[in-house]
Parts: C-alpha cells; sequence; structure tokens
C-alpha cells in the first residue's frame, strides 16, 4: 500500500474539539495533513448520513469528535453521539466497512495535544487497512 | 431565485497563511468554483481595507454570498459577518474557512497545505449558496429576578439586585432565611462573631421593599426562558398565620411535644410548633406538620390556647404562587456529608465523635451548652483530636478538597484551646491555607502549641492497648513525617466532614434544566471564565451549590451573580439564538420525539387543525440539533446546520480536486 494517503473526515463540535484543533494550531504542533473538518454546533448533531455520506465521497476514515460527557454545552449532546455511533457501527459493518473507520473520541477545547496525536493515529492505521472497500466499489460503478 | 454571486477572499495573514498555503493559487482555484463572481486574496482580510474589498464587491458586483478563508471562526467570523451586514447583506449569508489554525500552522508541507485549503475554500463556497437569510431577535427582559436559597449566598444576591430598585423573589425551603452561616459561632480566620455580621443582612432582606420573601417555600415547577421565565413556588403550610404571629414564642414553650433541633444537629430538643431559631426571619412561629399530634391525631391545640395573637390556623393549606422573572439565581447550598457511612471512624456508635457542625455548636453561647465545650457525660474534654478529609480527598466518597475543612479545623483547635484548655492532635494530609490571612492563621495556631500530624487517620476506637489507653478514643494513624504508625488517645474527636452536593440537587437540576458535573455539584457555564452562568441562558449559579466553597468566595460570587443579571437588566432585552431548530409541519408527524430529546424542552407537540405536529419555542432553542438527528421523517431542520448545507460540504471535501 505504498503512498497511500488516507481521506479522513471529522465532525468536530464547536465548543470542545473544534477549539481543540485551533489549539493544535495556535501551539503549531504537526500532524498529517489527511483530515478535513466539518464544523457541527454539538456532537449530538452529527446524523448518521452524514457520516454515510463521508463514505459514499470515498472518505477512507470518520472522526466524530466533541465534548467530554460532562462538559457538554448542551448538557448531553456526547451522549446522544453515542448512542448513535453504537447503531451505526453495526450498519457500517453490513456495508463491510471496519470498525476502525470510524473513530469516536471525546476531546476538550484544552486537549490541543489530544486532537493532534488522534488524527496521527488514525492516519496510521488507516495506513495500515489500506483505501476504503466502499471507495473501490463505488469507483468500479462509476 | 436570486443568481448566486459568491465572492472569496483569501488572507495572508502577513505570512502565517501565505508562508505555508500558496495564496495565490487557491484564489486562482477558487474563481473557477461554479457560483463564484470574484475571487480575491489580500494581506490582512480583517484590516479596514480588506473589510472594504468584501463591502465594495457587494454594492459594485452584486456579491450575494461571502467567503473569506482566514484564521479560525471563532476569532473572526463575527468580525465578517458585520462587514457583510455593513455591505448591505444579511449576516448569515457569509461561511468562513479555517486555513490558518487548521491548515497553515499545523502542515509544513506546502503542497498538502495549498491543497487542503482548496478543499476547504471549496466546501465552504458550497455550503454558502445554501445559507438563508436568519434574523436575529430581541425580546423584552423581565426586570425581576427569582433567587433560590436564602444562606449568605442568596441572600447576598438577593440583596445586590433588590438595591438596584429591581424586584427580587427570594425562596428558602427552611422556616427561616440564614443557612449554613447561621449555624456558625465564629469565622475563620478573624474568629468573629458570624451572628454579628449575618443578622443584620437577614434583616436588611426581610425587611427590603424590593425583596419579597417566601420562607418555608419551594420551587415547584419552571417554564419559560432568559427574559421570561415562570415560576409555581409552593408556600408550604406553616398552620400559623403569618401576619398575626408576633414569634413571642410562648406557644413552643406550651407545646408538649418535643423533637430533635435541625439548628442544633439534633444535639437540643425544639416544640412540634417552633421558631427555628431565635434571630429567625420571619420571626413566625411553624407548626411542623409531620410530628403534630393534633394535625396527624386531631387532639392537643395546646398552642392555640397558648397563642396572645390567635395566630394559630390548622385549616391553612398549601399555597402555590405564580410569579414572572426575567433571571434566576440558584443558591441551594450543600449538604454536610455523612460521616456515619466510614465504619472505622466510629460516629453514631462511640458518644464523644463528633462532625464539625456539632462541635460549631457546642462552641456557640446561644447553643444546647451555652458555649461550654461537653463531652456527653458532662466533662469537659482534655484533649481533642481532629480528623481531616472525611470524605474528601478520598476515591471512595468524595475526590475532591472541600476546600473549608482545614481552615475551620485550624478554628476549632483554637477553641478546643481557648475553652476547654485541651490539648489537640490535627490528623492532616496537607494543610491547604489559600485565602487572605489563612497561612498566617495556621502559623499562630502552630505558635499556640496545636499538635500537627501528618497522615490519614485509619480507625477511631474505644479498644484500649495501654493504661493510657482506658476510657479514651483511639485514633489511629499513619505518621507521614515520621513513617511509622501512631495511637493518640483522646477525649474527644471531631471530624472534619465534606461539604457534598444537596441530596435533591439532581431534582432541582431537573426543574431548572441545569446540569452537573460528575461531582454532583451544578455545572458552570466555563470553569474560568464563565463561572457563575451555566449553559441554561438566564440562570446562573454562586456559593457551594456549584462547589464547596468558603464565606468571602461566596459572597463574592454571589455579587457576580447578581451583577450578570443586572447587566441583563440594564440591556432590557434578549437576543435570541438565530440557528434554532424549525419544523416543516408539511411532513411532521407529531410522533414527539423531539419532544424527548431535548434538554431544553424547546419542542412541544401540538395540534393544529386537527393535526399534531411539533411547535418549537425558539426562545428555548439553542441549536443543538439533537432533535434533527431523531427526527424520523427530516420534518426538523437547524437553521444554518442543514442536512442539505452539512451534506453539500462534506460531499465537496470527499470529492477529487
Amino acid at each position: 500500500m505504498a503512498g497511500f494517503e488516507p481521506q479522513i473526515i471529522a465532525f468536530c463540535c464547536n465548543w470542545c474539539t473544534y477549539a481543540a484543533a485551533d489549539l493544535a494550531g495556535t501551539s503549531r504542533m504537526q500532524y498529517p495533513a489527511n483530515v478535513r473538518i466539518v464544523r457541527v454546533m454539538c456532537s449530538g448533531m452529527v446524523s448518521p448520513l452524514y457520516v454515510l455520506k463521508a463514505f459514499e465521497g470515498g472518505a477512507d476514515g470518520v472522526l466524530i469528535a466533541g465534548c467530554h460527557l460532562t462538559d457538554c454545552h448542551y448538557i448531553d449532546g456526547p451522549v446522544k453521539c453515542d448512542a448513535m455511533v453504537a447503531k451505526l457501527r453495526d450498519m457500517l459493518h453490513v456495508l463491510g466497512l471496519e470498525d476502525e473507520r470510524l473513530r469516536r473520541e471525546m476531546v476538550a477545547a484544552s486537549e490541543g495535544v489530544l486532537f493532534a496525536r488522534v488524527i496521527r493515529e488514525m492516519v496510521e492505521q488507516l495506513k495500515k487497512i489500506g483505501p476504503s472497500p466502499l471507495k473501490a466499489r463505488t469507483e468500479a460503478l462509476a | 431565485m436570486e443568481e448566486i454571486k459568491t465572492g472569496v477572499y483569501i488572507c495572508h495573514c502577513g505570512l502565517n497563511i501565505a508562508g505555508v498555503v500558496d495564496v495565490e493559487e487557491v484564489a486562482k482555484y477558487a474563481g473557477k468554483l461554479p457560483g463564484v463572481i470574484v475571487s480575491r486574496e489580500y494581506r490582512y482580510m480583517c484590516s479596514d481595507p480588506g473589510q472594504d474589498l468584501i463591502k465594495n464587491d457587494i454594492k459594485e458586483l452584486g456579491v450575494n454570498r461571502v467567503v473569506v478563508a482566514a484564521c479560525s471562526p471563532r476569532m473572526h467570523e463575527p468580525t465578517f459577518r458585520k462587514t457583510v451586514e455593513d455591505g448591505g447583506l444579511n449576516p448569515y449569508l457569509y461561511e468562513h474557512a479555517n486555513i490558518r489554525e487548521h491548515c497553515s500552522w499545523v502542515h509544513d508541507d506546502k503542497e498538502l497545505a495549498t491543497n487542503k485549503a482548496k478543499d476547504l475554500v471549496r466546501a465552504a463556497v458550497r455550503r454558502v449558496c445554501r445559507h438563508e437569510p436568519l434574523v436575529v431577535r430581541e425580546v423584552p427582559f423581565n426586570p425581576s429576578v427569582l433567587v433560590i436559597g436564602g444562606g449568605i449566598a442568596g441572600m447576598q444576591a438577593a440583596l445586590d439586585i433588590a438595591n438596584g430598585h429591581k424586584k427580587v423573589y427570594l425562596v428558602e425551603r427552611e422556616a427561616s432565611i440564614g443557612g449554613h452561616m447561621a449555624q456558625l459561632d465564629r469565622t475563620f480566620p478573624t474568629l468573629d462573631c458570624s451572628e454579628c455580621i449575618l443578622t443584620p443582612k437577614m434583616s436588611d432582606v426581610g425587611h427590603h421593599p424590593f425583596i419579597e420573601l417566601h420562607a418555608y417555600s419551594e420551587v415547584e415547577e419552571v417554564s419559560g426562558s432568559i427574559g421570561s421565565f415562570k415560576v409555581k413556588i409552593r408556600k408550604k403550610a406553616r398552620y400559623v398565620d403569618e401576619s398575626k404571629c408576633v414569634g413571642c414564642g410562648d406557644c413552643e414553650e406550651k407545646c408538649p411535644w418535643k423533637v430533635p433541633n435541625e439548628f442544633e444537629v439534633g444535639m437540643a430538643k425544639r416544640g412540634v410548633i417552633y421558631i427555628p431559631f431565635a434571630q429567625a426571619i420571619p420571626n413566625v412561629a411553624t407548626i411542623d406538620k409531620e410530628h403534630c399530634v393534633y394535625l396527624q391525631k386531631g387532639k392537643c391545640r395546646a398552642c392555640e390556647k397558648a397563642c396572645g395573637a390567635n395566630a394559630i390556623d390548622f385549616e391553612q393549606e398549601d399555597e402555590i404562587i405564580e410569579v414572572e422573572v426575567g433571571a434566576i439565581i440558584v443558591a441551594t447550598g450543600y449538604d454536610q456529608f455523612d460521616p456515619s457511612v466510614i465504619g472505622q471512624y466510629g460516629y453514631g456508635r462511640h458518644d464523644n465523635v463528633l462532625t464539625g457542625l456539632e462541635f460549631e455548636r457546642l462552641t456557640c453561647a446561644a447553643g444546647p451548652t451555652e458555649g461550654k465545650i461537653l463531652m456527653k457525660d458532662g466533662r469537659e474534654p482534655q484533649s481533642v483530636a481532629l480528623v481531616h478529609c472525611v470524605g474528601s480527598r478520598d476515591q471512595n466518597y468524595h475526590e475532591y478538597c472541600s476546600r473549608v475543612c482545614c481552615m475551620y479545623a485550624l478554628k476549632y483547635a483554637h477553641l478546643a484551646k481557648e475553652i476547654a484548655k485541651a490539648d489537640v492532635y490535627q490528623f492532616y494530609i496537607d494543610m491547604r491555607c489559600f485565602g487572605e490571612g489563612y497561612e498566617e492563621f495556621y502559623n499562630r495556631l502552630s505558635e499556640e502549641g496545636v499538635n500537627f500530624i501528618r497522615g490519614k487517620v485509619a480507625r477511631i476506637t474505644d479498644e484500649a492497648i495501654t493504661d493510657e489507653e482506658q476510657g479514651k478514643l483511639v485514633v489511629v494513624s499513619e505518621d507521614t513525617l515520621l513513617g511509622k504508625i501512631i495511637r493518640v488517645p483522646v477525649d474527644m474527636v471531631i471530624l472534619c466532614s465534606a461539604l457534598e452536593p444537596r441530596s435533591d440537587a439532581e431534582n432541582v437540576g431537573k426543574i431548572l434544566s441545569i446540569n452537573r458535573r460528575a461531582d454532583g455539584f451544578f455545572l458552570e457555564r466555563h470553569v474560568k471564565l464563565d463561572p457563575v452562568a451555566t449553559p441554561t441562558d438566564g440562570i446562573f449559579i454562586c456559593g457551594c451549590c456549584e462547589a464547596p466553597r468558603d464565606i468571602p468566595d461566596t459572597v463574592a460570587q454571589a455579587g457576580a451573580a447578581a451583577g450578570k443579571v443586572l447587566s441583563l437588566m440594564s440591556k432590557g432585552t434578549v437576543t435570541l439564538e438565530a440557528a434554532t431548530a424549525t419544523v416543516d409541519e408539511s411532513i411532521c408527524h407529531g410522533c414527539g420525539r423531539c419532544e424527548e430529546i431535548c434538554p431544553f424542552s424547546a419542542p412541544k407537540i401540538v395540534s393544529k387543525d386537527g393535526v399534531l405536529v411539533s411547535n418549537i419555542n425558539e426562545a428555548l432553542c439553542k441549536g443543538c440539533g439533537s432533535c434533527a438527528v431523531v427526527c424520523p421523517t427530516g420534518a426538523i431542520a437547524i437553521k444554518h446546520f442543514t442536512q442539505d448545507e452539512i451534506l453539500a460540504q462534506v460531499e465537496a471535501l470527499t470529492e477529487v480536486r
């Protein structure tokens, strides 16, 4: 799989993880350029459709990251997000997508280091498992 | 439909962006994207000339959508929304691409960073065409406030607001205001009399023309939102006509039934009809319904005969009062941790193992022993041990530090020496003397000859193993400075119990729609920058309901909460979130899943022309979007974060360049 650069779509909540990614920036922490962040107001706002759309478009991995359970700006968004992710995983299995392709994290606004680490880890892991099988299929259909 | 004419502006941010990202190439690329009629790059887009570029393009080229690719939107999105608005467009017809914090500052490979910037700009361009103009609405702010809790925090907040001539409804659950501070005899580190500084405040609250005091009352229901909350208060029946009672206490004297006195932490008795303490506000009697023999069994009425003012009214019933306020301050305080759950400390088993509050009452001239420190057998203790961190800094109970115990333990050490001339042993983990004059007080006590032993107490036992220990309580602990286990025989042990969340904090949180942290205390909006606000607009917290704290910090927080409320009132209106949920009634089935999931009670299922549909109260909606995720028909959309917009953005991000 030489030269394979995975594509990651990250849904980050406005209050915590988006801010953590900003902090990684202001602290000039380097991480791979494979990630594209979509700002959402709350991790509880992420619909399974958004994740499926990302995979359909050819993303190799999706990250959903937001506040820790007790930090939520909207009281219990992360709980709802966890429930959604649990259901979504089953659907991804049916589509033949490996567990590692969807990552759920809680990254607080102060955890810029953690954000950078999560991205590094994801890129490494996705490089190991290779391109999304869905991408190959959609390309074949096209 | 109008033709989309998007203007794209790439900021160099000096070399912060342009040093890594090829801004000219990104601008050139953006210029070819569908819908883009102008694409520019400029050294500092946030400067006046940078903003003028946008305004001019709106006027002269008819740009009707704007994308700026620059720093984080958390930094300059508000700036450019304002620019767009000044240029004559709706401020929501704007999208921000973050190519600094999320791109040029975290990637050093120029090609990769430039490609990423192109992707982010493309996604922003795709999304901005889908933005709809939104209206920020202002609604009037009701200039009155509800304060829940009449301890020092609630009283201070109420007085600060009432002194600004704004109406305050102060609700206190107990028969009198005063809270825990009224039970204290002296306050550290100055050892000034708690009552002397508290009673004047209580009296001010009781007589203030702008404070409507509802003691012996509880908040039952809160609805509405910032600027216009509706509150239902249950005024519990005292069976005493407050307007007639003169607080003489004759009834309590004649009441033949006695029960443990809560104010004296059970160390004295009170009548079933009672005035909680001498300085109570309001100074009226209350019949404790649960213990009243007449109310329970239909015989007695001794108080009625004793009352010269004809104030007793056995027919009285609970009354529901409804008030409307613009803001709410929660100051519900704390409960003391019950140390009997730590079996090895023997609280409740050994007579002379006391809690801090029990010892406090012993030292009070108005207390059960008239200020004498006495053991259960009536003797003065010759030696006293103080055990710190009982239930605090302990993973079995509460991990947090209760903040006040070190200092009140020092106060008790001083009082035990001064009043009972006792030897004092303090078992501490760390001495935390952080406030003004606190370290000095610690030094003073060290000089007074208190024995400080560093170690966590393992157990307290009455099993003597030497003659010296006979008839004593033996405190067994490690002395970490000596590195050995020691046994200290004493006459009395004081457990410095943790401060913990009120046992009904969960319910109060539900009534108010405010959240609690893992430790059970109410959650502030931001731990550093917004410590007295809650995530629910218009609801503030102060004092020990937020976390354990001492009196000076509580008073400061109460003042801060009052200041926040007064500033809201001074503006007179509330700005409502524009990016809220909206319902497409033509496809809504009225299933109610949105109503179930919303933490702010914004959606309500209502009947419109005989059809059930969801109706969103925009004043309550925060735009978190959880309703839209669970909506089975897709009837709910979050403005500015619609499914269509996010899908378009995701699609654009995954496209091959």
